[in-house]
This record gives structure tokens, C-alpha cells and sequence, in this order.
């Protein structure tokens, strides 16, 4: 078995608990307005590697990740590419590895017995999951990311109902998804989960600006503004980041 | 049975080999009277009111000299010598350590023993002209060390020089690098060591080799040196003839010890070793004796730091252009581990550091931090979070360095490491590792350079057979080459550095830092490379992708075309790895295999902070893509932006650099956003 892969960075310290080994998957079926990583959405690119491979590429690194480190999947979105992880992270956890998965859920279908199957298998494997709420909002949602919110909010309870513990990662956007409204009710969400060890409140940036020039597409937040620390501590106080 | 020596100034010390007749032993006084610290930051106090006001004229005679362009003010006639200038002071009432280079702060000291043509063109580049006089008595009467070094210089020397593959030699400036045991003056005073070096100039007795006969005079010196230290400190009304006998003492006559030195030479880098814990010894007793407060402690420390802040010295535009700034290399080596396995962090340990918050972030002096990994968890903390502040500190491995060095070492300039008062060395610059590869390519034709006189490519090694045909470069072929054409460098480097040593020995002899030294004295032959990461990244390159020479008319290789991928230095890839290591490990052995000046030990440092720039716009095109003129890495970097597997990759790619093989040190430059180290301030 094979995994399309962007890139490593062996010094991860914002993905997850510790410094961390991250692996961005290549591939991401939706398209967050404010997605700081186009370079990792199509799935033709990325080079391919065995878990084999990419587990001794980070197992290099173990020295440095004390107890609390570990190894985070991200991407693209790693959860299309659920057999690889659940694959890898197998071989990791026999090492005594935490293994972390940041994910969107955008890929657990509720209805498929198929599809719940193979979350629920991935997650056996998966010590953390940072899971991000794009929009509470579904039709929100949609214009934001291109995808209804259904199978992120399912996932959620998924998790929660197996027991699964998570971080909630909330990127935050003025104008898009910081009004009082919006943040109570993902508040309201949040409270009915019963695993959420953290949430986190993640400032929208533009640092993704040149990589869409790079790539010759259109920034589709041009001219929105970074947030004020204003909005970030209210988003923070009522998200109980 | 030794007699003990017993001076007044010790009461309360623990006596041990470093009192007893004749020996001079700071290491020994240091284990037997210091008091570890393994508590956390909550004792240190704030600045003082006067060093307050110390440090806002300094700061405002900073700005006044940016405004100036740079220099506030230059001596132009009187020649530095440790006795040449009256006491100078910036408030006097308020200063607790006195002492400044000249009679004025910010007044830069006219030193011509390296080289008069550079003392004069840094005064002219600064609007100053050099007093006649002077310039008549070092042409006409007195050579210096610049002249004695082009008087010896072989054609091919010159060439190479030229040519920028050896480059940054001390020929025409002060070698520095070498740290003296500024300590010996506090713990000592300067009668006992003259008497002591008096001792020593007996021994050297019998047949009169050339040897012996420097060494003679070079004891003589140094005995003068003492004397002439101890007159510059009588007017500062200080007597330094007798041992210190507090820690205010303590500390000003280690500082007048650095000071001489910095009066005595402008060398490149001019390091004060490791002073912190020696000095919480002096501090601890007075602290104990209730004669000092901790408030006051602080004040000592933060004017001991200001008046390292404040070292300068007269320098050519080219040379702060080299080293981005006007550095002066005032490098302090904190903490680390004893060897018997306490820790040598003491409070003062912390008080140093503190300086940076009490006086804000500074980059003199070089505050390094003696990193093991069995620090004191509070003293990690606090290099944590004063590194977070200010981003101040420079760390270096202990554990690397102690089991060869023992726990008495410091740190020279960035990262070459020394035994205090023992070991001292002859600074060696580099050898461009990276122009070399090209020079094996074209049989030693320079890229970049033609010859004036036939206008064609300068021939700088012997003619060597260059690669030949178009076809994509061998790496088997090249490999032979360059390890030639190594050789070529390696014994032109040592026999070009053992001239520029002789003659910095003969004309501009440092007998201040080398009275703080053991007569029996261990010298470093310090070489180095720069374009590490280029070289094996070409390696790499000619290795893994195909590389195709592109000739001028002149049939000299001066680009590539490079067709696929290769694995680069930088991303722990072995591949590219070896590579790097096998060049450190080649060049070096190869360098040992010459006779080096003064029976010196030899050693390598993979070491540019940031004359890498300048190096790079003397190197043309490399097989790995990067185009001529553009910077080198700095030290052991990879080249910028190929390592692509983030910062624990690239730092294991460097740490698979053998340190046995380049004992004068590595060095990483490592940037990174506050941001980038996660998302809180928590240690």
C-alpha cells in the first residue's frame, strides 16, 4: 500500500500535544475559503511512500518527542487516505508512538456502513483527533468550504460516542464565522460532546497568499483582514478556548 | 610538601592546590570554593538608579554615533597602549567598574601593530586623518605585522588570496581568538604572576635555540605587560599588584585584565572566557559576610556587562560589511557541568543573564550558555525564557565539549572552544570548500577571474587536469579531482597561515592575554571551510541528477545544467549527509598531514556567521544550482531554503558532522518565529 505525500516537517509544535513529526497527506475534497495549504489539495501531486517508509522517516526523530510528542497526520485532508494512516499509525502505536489525526471528518458518511467502518478502524489506532468545525451554519458551511457540515458535526459524535479524544479547531474569520451567533451556537455544539479535551481558537492568517500566487489561482479571501484580538478573545471566551 | 601561600585578600577561602607556592590554578580555587545553584530566577533584583543613568548616556551616545556615520570619535595620534591614556569615565560617581579604552567612551584607539595602512583607511573612511608622525614611526622605524606578512608571502600565497579560495586571513588585521585567564588578576594579583613568569623564564635555560631564545623574550614581555597593567589601573587609583579582596575587586580587576587586552590588540574576535561562576565565589562571600545585598550584587554584574557592551574598536567599512555589524566578539561562557558532576550554574550564572533584562537585549557581550542536558531545571527555565524575550543567547553543547576539554573551557569568538589560560590558538579563517570543487573542475583556473596580463582565466593552483568533454560529469572522475585539488588547498592554507602566525607572533605579540596564560602553553592550529552545504549539495547533485558543464569561450566551466532531482544537505537524507561529513573528515585530514607553525595542534571549524555572503560573491556558479555571487550557508547551514523537512531534519543533518574532525567548532544559524515554537509563552 502506497500514500500520496506533500511534505514532512520534523519539528511540529502547533499540530497537537508536544513536538510532533507531521506528515501533510496530499489530497483534500473540499475547498476552505481560507485553506493556507492549496498546495496539498489535488490528488494527483505528492510523491507516494509505504507507511513503512514514512513511519522510519519519523521514528528518526523519536529522541525529541519526551511524553507528550508524537506523530500528527494533516494535509490535504488525511482521512481520504484512511487505510494508509490507519496502516501507519498501527506500525507507530506498536512503537509506543501518539498518534494524532487533523482532520475535517468531511469524509465519515453517517449512512455507509462501509465508510463507518473504516473511520471506526482508524480510529482504534488514533490516540487524538484535532477535528475542525469549519461552520455550524450548513449552508454557511458550504459557501465557505464547498461541503455541507453534515459528516464533520456526525464525526464528532462519533468520536465522542467511541470515547475518542479531541481537540476542537475552530479557524477563525472575520465576517465569515466570528459573529456572536455563530460562535455561541458552535459553543452549544461543542457542550454536547463529551471527549473535547481542548478547543482551539486558530487566528485566519494570509501567510497562504503567496502559495495561490505561486500556483496561478485566485485568493478567495482577498482583502479580508486578519483578526483583532478583540474578536479572538471573544471567540475564545465563549468556544471556552 | 608545598608551602601554602596565605594572602590576606583569601580569608575565608578554601585553601587546595590553586595557594600553594608557585602554582597558578583557577580551575582548583573555583572547584573548592563555589556554590552550585540549583534554585529558580525569584532572588535576582532590577537595575539600580545609577546604572540607570550609566546605561541612558550610553544609549544616547549610541544614537549620537549612528548620526555620526558610525565612529564618534578617534585617536589619531596617540598610539594604544595599556598605559597610553589617562582614566577615562562616563559618570564617574556613578560607576561602580571603571575603565574605558581610551580616555573618553565611544573614542576609538588608533592600533597600528597589525597592519598602518588598515589603521589609516579606517580613519580616513571616517573622516579622520592619522597623525603624520605616527605613520613616518610605523613605515620608517617599525614594522608591523601586515608588512612582515607580505614580505613572506610566496606569488602563489598572494594568488590565492586573491582569489578569495582562502579568505578572511589575519594579515592584515589582528588574529584574536585568543582568550586570556582574565580571572589570574582578581584571584592573583599582578605582582604574584610576574614572579611566577619570572620563575618560568629560569627554567628556560642551557643551549640558546631560536626557540628558546622567543620564548625568553616573549616571558620578558609578558612581565612587562603585567607591570604596565598594573601602572594602567593606578590611575584608576586601583591597586592590582595584590589579589582582590571583595567581589566589587573581583570583578574590576578581572574587567581591567580584559581591558589591557583590548587596549594591547584589536583582534577579530576578543572573547572574556568564563568568568560568571569565578566571580560568584567573591560575590557569595561578601554576600555571606553581610558586606553586599543582592541588590547591589546586580549592580556590580550590570556595569561589569555595560562596559563590555561598550568595547569598540577602529575598523575598515569592508571589514563591519564581512561581519554585518562591528563586532567585537565579547563572548562570556556560562553554566555547564562539572566534571566531579555538579552542576557549575551558580546565582551568578542567573545575574549575568539577567543583565539582558535589566539593560535590555544586546548582542555584545555573547552571552553563551554551557548546554547539557543535566542543567538545573531552573536554570533551563530561565535560558528559556530570557531566549524568548530577548532572543540573546547563544548555546553551545557541553556534553560535546567537556569530556576532551574538561570543565574549565571557554568559548573563543562564536564556537571555538579553549581551555582558559591553557590552550590558545592561531585563528585561521577559511578555505572555500565549495570554489575549491570548481577549481578541480577547470585544473585550478579561476571561474570568475582573468589575468591582467594575457586576459585569460587566472590560473591560481599548478595546472591541473581539468574535466574534460560535455557529457554529464562523473562523480568518480570529479571526486579524484577534488580530493587533488584538496591537497593543493590544504598545504598552501597551513604553510599561508604559519607565515601570517609568525610574523603576528613576531610584530604584534599579544604578552597581556599571553602572561594570563600557562608558559607551557597549548596552541590550536585553527583552519576552517566555508561553503560546506554548496560543496556537498554539488557532490549531491553530480552524484544523483545529471550535471552538464556549460564552457565559456575560454573552455572554463563557468555553469551547469543540472537534469532531475538530487537529495540535499539538510533533510537528514544520508544521502546527501555523507557527502558533507566526508568533506569535513577529508579536508581535515588532509590539513594534518603539514607541519603546522609552533608545533600547533590542528583543528577545523565549519564556522561563517555571516562573511558567507561575501564568500559567495567570490565563488561563480556551483554544479548545485546556485548562481554566482549568491551567498554561501552560514557555518554548517544547509543552503537556504532546500531543507525542506523542518528544523529537527535539518539540525540532525549538521549533527552528523564529526566533531572529532572539526574541533574548532560548528555553527548552525537557526531562525525561527516566536510563533513557530507553539502557542504559548509556557516554558
Amino acid at each position: 500500500m502506497e500514500g500520496r505525500i506533500h511534505s514532512f516537517e520534523s519539528f511540529g509544535t502547533v499540530d497537537g500535544p508536544g513536538i510532533r513529526f507531521v506528515v501533510f497527506m496530499q489530497g483534500c475534497p473540499i475547498r476552505c475559503a481560507y485553506c493556507h495549504n492549496p498546495d496539498t489539495r489535488s490528488f494527483m501531486g505528492g510523491t507516494s511512500y509505504t507507511p513503512q517508509q514514512v513511519a522510519a522517516n519519523a521514528l528518526k526523530y523519536k529522541n525529541y518527542w519526551g511524553t507528550r510528542g508524537g506523530v500528527t497526520v494533516t494535509g490535504g485532508e488525511p482521512l481520504a487516505q484512511a487505510e494508509f494512516v490507519t496502516e501507519l499509525f498501527t506500525i507507530l502505536k506498536q512503537k509506543g508512538v501518539h498518534c494524532c489525526a487533523d482532520t475535517s471528518g468531511v469524509t465519515f458518511n453517517a449512512q455507509s456502513a462501509v465508510s463507518v467502518k473504516q473511520h471506526e478502524e482508524l480510529a482504534s489506532k488514533t490516540d487524538l483527533f484535532l477535528l475542525d468545525i469549519k461552520h455550524i451554519n450548513n449552508q454557511k458551511c458550504i459557501s465557505l468550504t464547498g461541503a455541507g457540515n453534515a459528516n464533520t458535526l456526525n464525526f464528532a459524535k462519533f468520536l465522542s460516542e467511541s470515547g475518542k479524544n479531541m481537540w476542537i479547531r475552530y479557524v477563525l474569520v472575520p465576517s465569515i464565522n466570528d459573529d456572536e451567533d455563530t460562535l455561541l451556537q458552535t459553543a452549544e455544539f461543542i457542550k454536547i460532546l463529551k471527549t473535547v479535551q481542548k478547543v482551539e481558537v486558530l487566528p485566519y492568517h494570509t501567510m497562504g497568499i503567496v502559495k495561490y500566487k505561486n500556483l496561478g489561482i485566485p485568493y478567495p479571501l482577498e482583502g479580508t483582514p486578519v483578526p483583532t484580538k478583540e474578536s479572538i478573545d471573544l471567540a475564545k471566551s465563549i468556544l471556552g478556548a | 610538601m608545598s608551602t601554602q601561600n596565605n594572602y590576606p585578600q583569601w580569608e575565608g577561602f578554601n585553601s587546595g592546590k590553586w595557594n600553594a607556592q608557585g602554582e597558578v590554578n583557577v580551575r582548583d580555587f573555583i572547584q573548592r570554593n563555589y556554590t552550585p545553584y540549583e534554585g529558580d530566577s525569584s532572588f535576582l533584583q532590577p537595575a539600580t538608579e545609577d546604572t540607570l543613568k550609566l546605561w541612558s548616556d550610553i544609549t544616547e551616545l549610541s544614537k549620537k554615533e549612528r548620526e555620526a556615520g558610525g565612529v564618534l570619535d578617534a585617536d589619531t595620534s596617540i598610539v594604544s597602549t595599556l598605559t597610553s591614556h589617562e582614566a577615562g569615565y562616563i559618570d564617574k560617581p556613578l560607576e561602580k567598574i571603571v575603565g574605558l579604552q581610551t580616555d573618553k567612551p565611544f573614542k576609538r584607539a588608533l592600533q597600528p601593530f597589525g597592519g598602518i595602512r588598515m589603521a589609516e583607511e579606517a580613519l580616513n573612511m571616517y573622516g579622520y586623518e592619522i597623525d603624520p608622525s605616527v605613520k613616518e614611526i610605523f613605515t620608517k622605524y617599525r614594522k608591523t605585522h601586515n608588512d612582515g606578512v607580505y614580505d613572506a608571502y610566496t606569488p602563489e600565497m598572494r594568488l590565492a588570496r586573491r582569489a578569495h579560495i582562502l579568505t578572511g586571513l589575519p594579515d592584515t588585521y589582528g588574529r584574536g581568538r585568543i582568550v586570556g585567564d582574565y580571572r589570574r588578576v582578581a584571584l592573583y594579583g599582578t605582582d604574584y604572576l610576574a614572579a611566577c613568569k619570572e620563575q618560568d623564564k629560569l627554567h628556560l635555560n642551557g643551549s640558546m635555540t631560536p626557540d628558546k631564545i622567543r620564548d625568553r623574550e616573549e616571558i620578558s614581555e609578558q612581565i612587562k605587560a603585567l607591570k604596565g597593567l598594573a601602572a594602567m589601573a593606578a590611575k584608576y587609583g586601583c591597586d592590582i599588584t595584590r589579589p582582590a579582596a571583595n567581589a566589587q575587586e573581583a570583578i574590576q580587576w578581572l574587567y581591567f585584565g580584559y581591558l589591557g587586552a583590548v587596549k594591547e590588540q584589536n583582534g577579530a574576535a576578543m572573547s572574556i572566557g568564563r568568568t560568571s561562576t569565578f566571580l560568584d565565589i567573591y560575590i557569595q562571600r561578601d554576600l555571606d559576610r553581610g558586606i553586599l545585598d543582592e541588590l547591589h550584587a546586580q549592580e556590580l554584574v550590570d556595569q561589569f556587562i555595560m562596559k563590555l557592551r561598550i568595547i569598540k574598536f577602529m575598523r575598515i567599512k569592508e571589514y563591519n560589511q564581512l561581519f554585518s555589524g562591528d563586532p567585537t566578539w565579547v563572548t562570556e561562557s556560562i553554566g555547564g557541568m562539572g566534571s566531579d558532576g555538579r552542576t557549575l550554574v551558580t546565582k551568578n550564572s542567573f545575574r549575568v543573564l539577567h543583565t539582558l533584562e535589566n539593560l535590555g537585549p544586546a548582542p555584545e557581550p555573547n552571552l553563551t550558555v554551557l548546554w547539557s542536558k543535566r542543567l538545573p531545571a531552573n536554570f533551563k527555565n530561565y535560558c528559556a525564557e530570557i531566549s524568548i524575550k530577548t532572543s540573546a543567547i547563544q548555546y553551545e553543547n557541553d556534553d560535546l565539549m567537556r569530556p576532551d576539554m574538561g570543565d574549565d573551557y571557554c568559548i573563543a569568538c562564536c564556537v571555538s572552544c579553549m581551555r582558559v589560560g591553557k590552550d590558545m590558538q592561531f585563528f585561521g579563517a577559511r578555505a572555500n570548500l565549495a570554489k575549491c570543487l570548481l577549481y578541480a573542475l577547470n585544473g585550478g583556473a579561476d571561474e570568475l577571474l582573468l589575468d591582467k596580463k594575457t586576459g585569460k582565466p587566472l590560473q591560481v593552483s599548478p595546472e591541473f587536469m581539468p574535466v574534460t568533454g560535455d557529457g554529464p560529469l562523473d562523480f568518480d572522475d570529479v571526486l579524484h579531482k577534488y580530493e587533488n585539488m584538496m591537497d593543493w588547498l590544504a598545504g598552501l592554507y597551513v604553510n599561508t597561515l604559519n607565515v601570517i602566525h609568525y610574523m603576528h607572533d613576531k610584530y604584534s605579540y599579544e604578552s597581556l592575554e599571553m602572561a594570563l596564560h600557562d608558559t607551557q602553553v597549548r596552541r590550536f592550529f585553527a583552519t576552517g571551510v566555508a561553503g560546506l552545504s554548496c560543496a556537498a549539495d554539488s557532490l549531491s547533485a553530480i552524484k544523483y541528477a545529471k550535471v552538464y558543464p556549460v564552457r565559456n569561450q575560454y573552455g572554463i566551466i563557468t555553469d551547469y545544467k543540472i537534469e532531475g532531482d538530487y537529495p540535499k544537505y539538510g533533510n537528514n537524507d544520508d544521502r546527501a549527509d555523507d557527502l558533507a561529513v566526508w568533506l569535513v573528515k577529508t579536508f581535515m585530514t588532509k590539513v594534518k598531514s603539514h607541519q603546522t607553525y609552533r608545533g600547533s595542534v590542528p583543528t577545523m571549524s565549519v564556522l561563517t556567521i555571516t562573511s558567507n555572503v561575501v564568500y559567495g560573491k567570490n565563488t561563480g556558479n556551483t554544479p548545485d544550482g546556485r548562481r554566482a555571487g549568491q551567498p554561501l550557508a552560514p557555518g554548517a547551514n544547509p543552503m537556504h531554503g532546500r531543507d525542506t523537512n523542518g528544523a529537527l531534519a535539518s539540525l540532525e543533518s549538521v549533527a552528523k558532522l564529526p566533531y572529532d574532525y572539526s574541533r574548532d567548532g560548528i555553527s548552525n544559524t537557526f531562525s525561527v518565529t516566536p510563533s513557530s515554537l507553539g502557542k504559548s509563552d509556557e516554558v
